[in-house]
């Protein structure tokens, strides 16, 4: 286990980068605390798996250090690390057994047969293949062949950290929510650094206890599922976590209160914002009424999605989305919307803007 | 894919088939027709059974050729596999230095064989040729047109200038369809060079390098030109392989009947190597999931 | 730009500094492999570079003192080759049968290719091994057989003779390289042409050859290939008009022994075509390799 440093990280593919745009990772700054359990979020291209290639020393990054527990790595081999990462894509051994696959990287550094004997049989009854121990490798399918990718990661104790790129998107939906299960617990007994790279925020959001969110190679927010739910930092937080993201209003801001088309909504505080403005409310807090305050609003359409309706607005030519609870009534004339008090967010260029005389 | 059953892509196939059926079919006719024939000359022919087949199982000349066919043949894939996974283990992967040595490596393939034969000829004189001259002044005494075994040296040698290429690059294909991530996940498993090349590289090389060998194999036990060219299958017949036997059998002596003979056994076992190389190759492609 | 940031949160929304991009540093040493490409790369073009080097000497200088280049530089072996018909006529021989035999082969191979990827027949496994078996045929088998039966025909001593002797092994390679490629193009594309209303013949030519351009462009070269280094055919099949220049190079024992260096520079002009091919396709030998059907 280790504390693993990132100072002033970033990386760019090209040769002599003179812009902030030639950079696929833009400068970041942040200590991975030991021990937790970490998701990196973010929709394709966005830099997550340069930055864990980065960590595990697949990649050396064109600026920056990497420290693990203050000692610098950056230019170490993957090798020196101690460092066991999980891919996309199954990589199995073909030629090798199952139990010869775990205990691979244990047999490289040179450990007693007897221990690695006991560590492989723990694994296997981790990833439930412990039927599976003797068959050849190249046979199976792609959800086993991905387990054992797992396993080999899990099979070493005492890793400085244990990195996944997205490492269940091959498998089935259910056998998913079984190993997400298992690396769970296996956080849980070991305490290892976790870091889950993927793009599916169910996943980030029951996995980990600290979320990444990146976006454009710049790292727009960290913290836990419920903070990344209720303030989002960025719009793209709020867009990209919940089901369906954010609605976002383009308003003028004045003060304590924001006018949004011909209507006037009240905030929770005085914002001073310059640039784009926007109010960002969330579908769970959108309230519909007929005639009153509000903004004005038709319903285009309400999707009954099992546990709760989703009902499509249309607001000034934009459509937003509302979330109902399964029995509730639409009134047929709804034409108004509001919003739930203290869950307006306001945005100015894209980031969130925290209210003047607070210090949070 | 799932192919529809369709007797009627017969008549795709039909000008295929007309014209290898001319070029193979007709041909092997008339060998067969002459292994069982004897003439006294003047065109002709009265049965004679299986005598030549006999004449030919019995003979020495076609054992000893069969000899130094199987001799050569394997002391050639004993160089050439090694040397050419060697070799394509230490190819650049890309820039501009892959495409030179691709384009380097290809161009003995391309050479027509007489040439192949002739350019060895040359090099290997003692008086004009680089090679022989600089063995002449190295102290050996080197007559690959008198000694066996420099013969034979000189002869192995070309096949190996000539052919190691095909191997180097079918294997070297073989080791780019290898994803990345392989080697990542060999070095995070912290594997040594050795232990990558066993359990990665060599596994997804072995389809090919089975392509290979077996392709190796056979032309290499029909092989004609280069050594007819470099030592007209001499000192004696020191480098007489089969097929430069039968050429001199049937088109030399116009022996057509145990000419025919030769022919049809050498085919045969063609034929058996082929039927393996099949059978090698659709089990792969089964396996890899074609 | 805004005020300021949510706790335990790193927002970088200031500009970033741009350092100076790190530089793995250079090693003067040259690997290993470096090493041995260079020595396998040595061995390949020394005999070539020699055969060059004799093609520049008269055959006097050749005989005469041992040099590693030449000191009188000369291209008369190549004006000779060039300007005299017995010579240069060989190589435009040689580059007639073996176009005829490509064109040829591959004619006949696209068709039955498809053939053989999309549909199952009956006996097509077994029509395919036959094929495959061709490929494998040695020429010394059927020397005699094909000299009795052009010279039956009538076709004895003509390109396409030869370029029909060739069709022996070129036509089962280019099936076997052809219906490699044609099996990655899946069916689907064939039956929405058919559901667009094109015929088979518009279809074929319109739509799938730009798919398996490749293989074609792969197939054709091996089948130059093939033909063109072969020699024990050739020169069985011909004598004067048709007459390869395999043939016309083992034939230049003159009066005053062999002239080294006119054979030599008839050599080096063969590998010329060969050179220029490999370059024109250098980007597609690895993929045509890769297929491993050679």
């Amino acid at each position: 286990m280790a504390k693993i440093t990132l100072e002033n990280l970033a990386h760019s593919y090209l040769p002599n980068p003179k812009s902030e745009d030639d950079f696929a990772l833009k400068e970041l700054n942040h200590d991975w605390v030991d021990g937790e359990a970490y998701a990196l979020l973010g929709s394709s291209g966005c830099g997550k798996s340069t930055l864990l290639n980065i960590i595990s020393g697949l990649l050396i990054p064109s600026q920056g250090r990497v420290l693990f527990d203050g000692k610098d790595v950056t230019t170490a081999p993957t090798a020196d690390r101690n460092i066991a990462q999980v891919f996309q894509f199954p990589v199995v051994y073909d030629t090798m057994s199952v139990r010869q696959n775990l205990a691979f990287p244990l047999k490289n550094r040179g450990m007693e047969a007897a221990e690695i004997a006991r560590r492989v049989q723990k694994v296997a009854a981790m990833i439930d293949m412990e039927a599976q121990l003797d068959h050849k490798a190249r046979g199976l399918t792609a959800d086993a062949k991905q387990k054992i990718s797992l396993g080999r990661g899990m099979v070493r104790e005492d890793v400085n950290a244990l990195l996944f790129d997205e490492p269940l998107t091959v498998i089935d939906p259910h056998m998913k929510w079984e190993l997400r299960t298992q690396l769970k617990k296996l956080h849980q007994d070991f305490g290892h650094t976790m870091i889950y790279v993927t793009h599916d925020q169910t996943e980030a959001l029951t996995f980990a206890d600290k979320v990444v969110v990146m976006y454009d190679g710049r790292v727009v927010q960290i913290g836990t599922p419920q903070e990344l739910f209720e303030c989002p930092a960025h719009t793209f937080v709020g867009y990209f976590i919940g089901s369906p993201g954010m609605n976002l209003f383009d308003a003028q801001i004045d003060g304590t209160t924001a006018r949004v088309g011909d209507a006037t909504v009240q905030l929770d505080g005085a914002y001073t914002a310059h640039g784009k403005t926007q109010l960002g409310v969330r579908p769970e807090f959108i309230r519909l009424s007929a005639g009153g305050e509000g903004i004005p609003a038709t319903v285009r359409r309400v999707e009954d999605v099992g546990r709760h309706k989703i009902v499509r607005l249309d607001v000034a030519g934009r459509e937003i989305n509302a979330v109902a609870a399964e029995g509730e009534e639409i009134p047929a004339d709804t034409d108004r919307i509001t919003f739930a008090p203290g869950s307006v967010n306001v945005y100015a260029d894209d980031w969130r803007v925290t209210p003047r005389g607070t210090d949070a | 894919m799932n192919k529809t059953v369709n007797q009627k892509a017969w008549f795709l196939v039909l000008p295929v088939l007309i014209l290898v059926a001319f070029s193979a079919v007709i041909p092997l006719m008339t060998v067969v027709n002459y292994s069982v024939q004897d003439t006294f000359g003047n065109n002709q022919f009265f049965w004679a059974g299986l005598t030549w087949f006999e004449d030919m199982l019995h003979s020495d000349r076609m054992w000893n050729a069969l000899g130094r066919q199987l001799m050569f043949s394997a002391i050639i894939l004993a160089i050439e596999v090694p040397l050419g996974i060697f070799v394509a283990l230490n190819m650049p992967k890309k820039g501009f230095w892959s495409s030179f040595c691709l384009v380097v490596m290809s161009l003995p393939l391309l050479i027509p064989w007489n040439v192949v034969g002739t350019i060895w000829q040359i090099f290997g004189r003692v008086d004009i040729g680089l090679l022989g001259y600089t063995m002449d002044a190295l102290g050996f005494d080197y007559n690959y047109t008198q000694d066996t075994f420099d013969a034979w040296v000189t002869v192995i040698a070309m096949d190996v200038w000539h052919w190691t290429s095909l191997v180097a690059l079918l294997a070297y294909a073989g080791l780019r369809s290898i994803p990345d991530a392989y080697y990542q996940a060999a070095k995070i498993d912290q594997a040594s060079r050795w232990a990558v090349f066993r359990y990665i590289e060599l596994p997804k090389m072995a389809g090919v390098l089975m392509i290979a060998i077996l392709l190796r194999f056979m032309d290499s036990f029909m092989i004609y030109t280069e050594p007819f060219v470099l030592t007209g299958g001499g000192p004696g017949n020191a480098t007489t392989f089969l097929s430069i036997d039968l050429v001199k059998m049937a088109l030399g002596q116009f022996d057509l009947g145990p000419a025919a003979a030769f022919s049809l056994m050498y085919f045969l076992v063609i034929m058996v190597i082929s039927w393996v190389f099949y059978t090698v190759m659709t089990t792969l492609d089964k396996r890899d999931g074609k | 730009m805004t005020d300021s940031a949510i706790p335990e949160v790193v927002i970088n929304t200031h500009e970033m500094t741009i350092e100076k991009p790190r530089t793995t540093p250079k090693r003067f040493r040259p690997s290993g492999g470096a090493v041995v490409m260079g020595l396998y790369l040595l061995f390949l073009m020394l005999p070539i570079y020699w055969l060059i080097n004799m093609s520049l000497k008269t055959n006097s200088e050749i005989l005469g003192a041992f040099s590693l280049w030449p000191r009188n530089l000369t291209f008369e072996n190549y004006t000779l080759i060039l300007t005299d018909p017995s010579w240069y006529m060989g190589y435009v021989n040689s580059l007639i049968y073996v176009l005829m035999n490509t064109a040829i082969s591959l004619a006949v191979a696209l068709p039955a290719a498809y053939a053989f990827s999309r549909y199952s027949f009956m006996g097509d496994k077994h029509l395919f091994f036959w094929l495959l078996t061709n490929r494998m045929a040695p020429p010394a088998v059927f020397a005699l057989p094909f000299f009795q039966l052009y010279s039956s025909i009538g076709l004895f001593d003509t390109h396409i003779a030869v370029a029909l002797a060739h069709c022996l092994f070129n036509v089962p390679l280019a099936v076997w390289i052809l219906e490699g490629f044609m099996r990655g193009v899946p069916k689907e594309i064939d039956e929405t042409a058919y559901i667009d209303g094109y015929s088979f013949p518009t279809f074929f030519i319109k739509i799938f050859t730009p798919l398996i351009a490749s293989g074609i462009g792969v197939a054709a070269f091996f089948c130059f290939m093939f033909s063109w280094v072969e020699l024990l055919l050739s020169r069985t099949l011909t004598s004067v008009n048709a007459k390869p220049i395999a043939a016309t190079m083992t034939r230049t024992v003159g009066a005053a022994g062999v002239d080294w260096g006119v054979l030599a520079a008839a050599g080096v002009l063969t590998i010329v075509p060969g050179a220029l091919v490999i370059y024109f396709v250098r980007n597609y030998i690895a993929k045509g390799f890769a297929l491993g059907r050679v």
